[in-house]
């Protein structure tokens, strides 16, 4: 099999899945009781405005939700296609427009997480693996069972009130007012990233350092391993050119659901921090029942999970061309 | 071989040794030849627990569980307030100070009254009244309740005798761990609102165990195109992140419904996403264990599959399971706690701890307040204690290392 072959495969698995997350999507928003005329009329009644009946029925025809389920749904998927996400009764805006809006700092900050998750996570796990059972060993476990533990939102109030005991002021939102204009506002930006990096990217972090930990000690006993050393080759080296080419696979292969965990986190930190991100808006919009909305945050998420696992898939098939071949064979 | 070894050379030596010693010796080698034995027929399940009973910080987590369990369990009995009780006069009240000496002497637990004062800054402080000592009592009479809905009573474990106030105030109350907005006992709302964060996650857990061991089962054992559309359905819905899609679910509970009904409700939203991972596990272990002679053996035995599945595929991997399920409660507790504390779980009059760290969202409240943090604490210890419990259990799972 060559590599088209084996990358237009994924392809299409990505695009079956993603079909199949639609319809669970357009399944959860229709979930609640009543529907998008509903909400509108009440918003209208609400600002004063007369509605009669047939007005009710012919709004009800206009936005199609007199319809059937599956006409309904497949209705969606087309304009979700052609760029028509629905309207935004809180916003009064197209969804598609508010989620580009938003997309920008969740995308950053997801972003920016996964790097430093994986920056900092493989040299600690290696250091641990490679001081077996030594102090910083143990500190480490013990450290990363916590910071497992550790909710992400409780950390975030937590840190939020450590923050306000040290300097006296909440360090809220993502942006410095009035934007990045000069070095010292984007060094104030800086700094508002650090508290949303570490407690979105903590839980991971820690899973990730255990992970990396218990790859390398299996890599420590291989026969490789010791017939490099006993060659003379420097320690430094073998960890760094052989030992981490060798976990690389399962690392690279964690990625979708790394990238899953940052999401789940960065939605409730980002309620709880008051950043400028989807998780705040989708909170929003499933509390007043701003369907189209919630339903393309929703999609959104899934979608970029989904590519995040298709990336990982074939950054492997790249790093690693036996995969496609273990691929074959199955 | 060494134990024989041992013994030939104790007979060669016994000859001089008086017979008393030489018998109690063979004994002590009865005795150690009985425990191995011993070791060799005890069941899995024995040797699980034994394993388990060594794993001290399993045990201690054990332990730590069982008492918050114990305390969700008799909850009323323990909480000295309702559900519905509160006070207007300790909005915000700090700890309750529990002193023992009254005018340098010794009385037993007592707690002051409190005066509300405004300092310069026109803050409301409570300053304690050291004039009359309020003693504590045990077992006391108070607000009534139902014991696991049957049993009726008004003893609580702990009160404040409060026939020395003065005519025309509130009675006094001890709160150790002070008082919410609306002048709530924290304790009592912890212990109360432990009911529901303790028992959404083993109920979950439980409906989704259900749920993976047949969704699973058929999967791994059926194999084939059921396999292939149950797989890729698993694929589907966990490549949601679990937050977002959980909060939508939440938010599709209707509103107005009983409390036991979103009670209901949030259960099994945690248990539906709660299934895919575990499904894969029953799966691949299926997947394993089919292959094994006793299983094609006891096929051409004529057993039928439902049994074949029951008493010989599943018993096989129950402790992995278990070790499985026990170190996915932690993320139900998580997912029930964050959805109350977004305001799409629990809502009230019932509570729970997400509910309770709602008045944590924000920053001054919590500066002015910092013991509101208190059911952090709560949901930590039960998050890890288990997190260990089945970091324990996974050792002890394979009892023959």
């Amino acid at each position: 099999m060559d590599k088209a072959k084996f990358i237009g495969k994924r392809l299409l698995l990505a695009v079956i899945t993603l079909f199949m997350i639609s319809f669970v999507v357009f399944f959860v928003i229709q979930l609640p009781p009543g529907d998008f005329v509903d909400t509108l009329v009440t918003n209208m009644i609400a600002e004063g405005e007369k509605v009669s009946q047939s007005e009710i029925d012919s709004l009800r025809q206009l936005y199609g939700v007199d319809q059937p389920f599956l006409i309904q749904y497949f209705g969606w998927l087309g304009g979700i296609l052609t760029g028509d996400w629905g309207t935004s009764f809180n916003f009064d805006q197209n969804v598609l427009t508010i989620i580009l809006e938003y997309l920008g700092p969740t995308m950053l900050l997801s972003v920016l997480t996964l790097i430093v998750q994986y920056v900092v996570s493989i040299p600690i796990g290696i250091y641990a693996a490679k001081h077996q059972y030594s102090v910083g060993d143990y500190a480490l476990s013990f450290i990363g069972f916590i910071g497992m533990a550790i909710p992400h939102f409780l950390f975030a109030i937590l840190l939020m009130y450590i923050s306000y005991q040290l300097t006296g002021t909440a360090v809220m939102g993502l942006f410095p007012e009035g934007g990045i204009v000069d070095f010292a506002s984007f060094l104030d930006f800086l700094k508002r990233l650090i508290i949303p990096i570490i407690v979105i990217g903590l839980g991971g972090t820690c899973s990730s350092i255990r992970s990396t930990r218990a790859l390398m000690l299996d890599e420590q006993t291989r026969p490789y391993v010791l017939c490099t050393r006993a060659k003379g080759v420097k320690e430094a080296a073998l960890t760094w050119k052989y030992e981490l080419r060798a976990i690389l696979n399962p690392t690279v292969s964690g990625l979708g659901g790394i990238i899953a965990g940052i999401f789940n986190g960065s939605t409730i930190t980002a309620i709880v921090l008051l950043l400028p991100t989807l998780g705040p808006i989708l909170l929003q919009a499933l509390k007043t029942q701003d369907v189209y909305l919630s339903g393309g945050i929703l999609l959104i998420s899934a979608v970029l999970v989904v590519l995040g696992t298709l990336l990982s898939d074939l950054l492997l098939a790249v790093l690693d061309p036996r995969i496609q071949y273990i691929e074959e064979t199955k | 071989m060494k134990p024989s070894a041992e013994s030939k050379r104790n007979l060669t030596e016994g000859g001089g040794v008086p017979q008393a010693v030489s018998s109690r010796k063979q004994k002590k080698e009865e005795k150690a030849r009985r425990k191995q034995e011993k070791y060799y027929t005890a069941s899995q399940w024995q040797l699980m627990w034994r394993k388990l009973l060594k794993h001290k910080l399993a045990m201690a987590s054990a332990v730590v569980l069982i008492v918050l369990y114990l305390g969700a369990a008799f909850a009323p009995f323990i909480a000295p307030q309702g559900l519905e009780d509160y006070s207007s006069s300790a909005s915000n009240m700090p700890p309750t100070q529990l002193h023992f000496v009254h005018d340098g002497e010794f009385i037993g637990p007592f707690i002051y009254r409190y005066d509300v004062e405004r300092d310069e800054m026109r803050n409301k402080v409570f300053v304690e009244d050291t004039s009359q000592p309020y003693p504590l009592k045990f077992f006391v009479h108070g607000i009534p309740y139902k014991l696991f809905g049957v049993f009726e009573s008004d003893l609580h474990l702990y009160g404040v005798d409060n026939t020395n106030l003065p005519e025309g105030q509130e009675p006094l109350q001890f709160m150790p761990f002070g008082a919410d907005q609306l002048g709530r006992d924290l304790f009592s709302r912890i212990i109360i609102g432990s009911q529901v964060s303790l028992t959404v996650p083993l109920l979950g857990t439980l409906i989704s165990f259900v749920l993976a061991l047949i969704i699973g089962g058929i999967s791994g054992y059926y194999g084939g195109w059921i396999d292939t559309v149950i797989q890729r359905i698993v694929e589907v819905l966990s490549s949601f992140p679990t937050l977002p899609l959980w909060m939508a679910l939440s938010a599709a509970i209707p509103a107005g419904i009983p409390v036991v009904q979103v009670y209901i409700w949030i259960t099994l939203i945690m248990s539906l996403m709660g299934w895919t991972g575990l499904s894969r596990t029953v799966r691949s272990q299926f997947l394993a264990l089919k292959k094994e002679d006793y299983v094609t053996a006891a096929r051409l035995a004529g057993v039928s599959d439902m049994k074949i599945i029951i008493k010989h595929l599943v018993p096989g991997f129950m402790s992995y399971l278990i070790v499985n399920l026990t170190l996915g409660i932690p993320n139900m507790i998580l997912g029930e706690t964050s959805m109350s504390f977004l305001g799409l779980g629990m809502r009230a009059p019932a509570t729970s701890w997400g509910v309770l760290l709602q008045e944590c969202q924000n920053v001054s409240n919590i500066a002015n307040c910092p013991w509101k943090l208190i059911p952090l604490i709560f949901v930590a210890i039960s998050i890890l204690a288990f997190n260990f419990l089945g970091d324990g259990l996974r050792d002890a799972a394979d009892p023959y290392k």
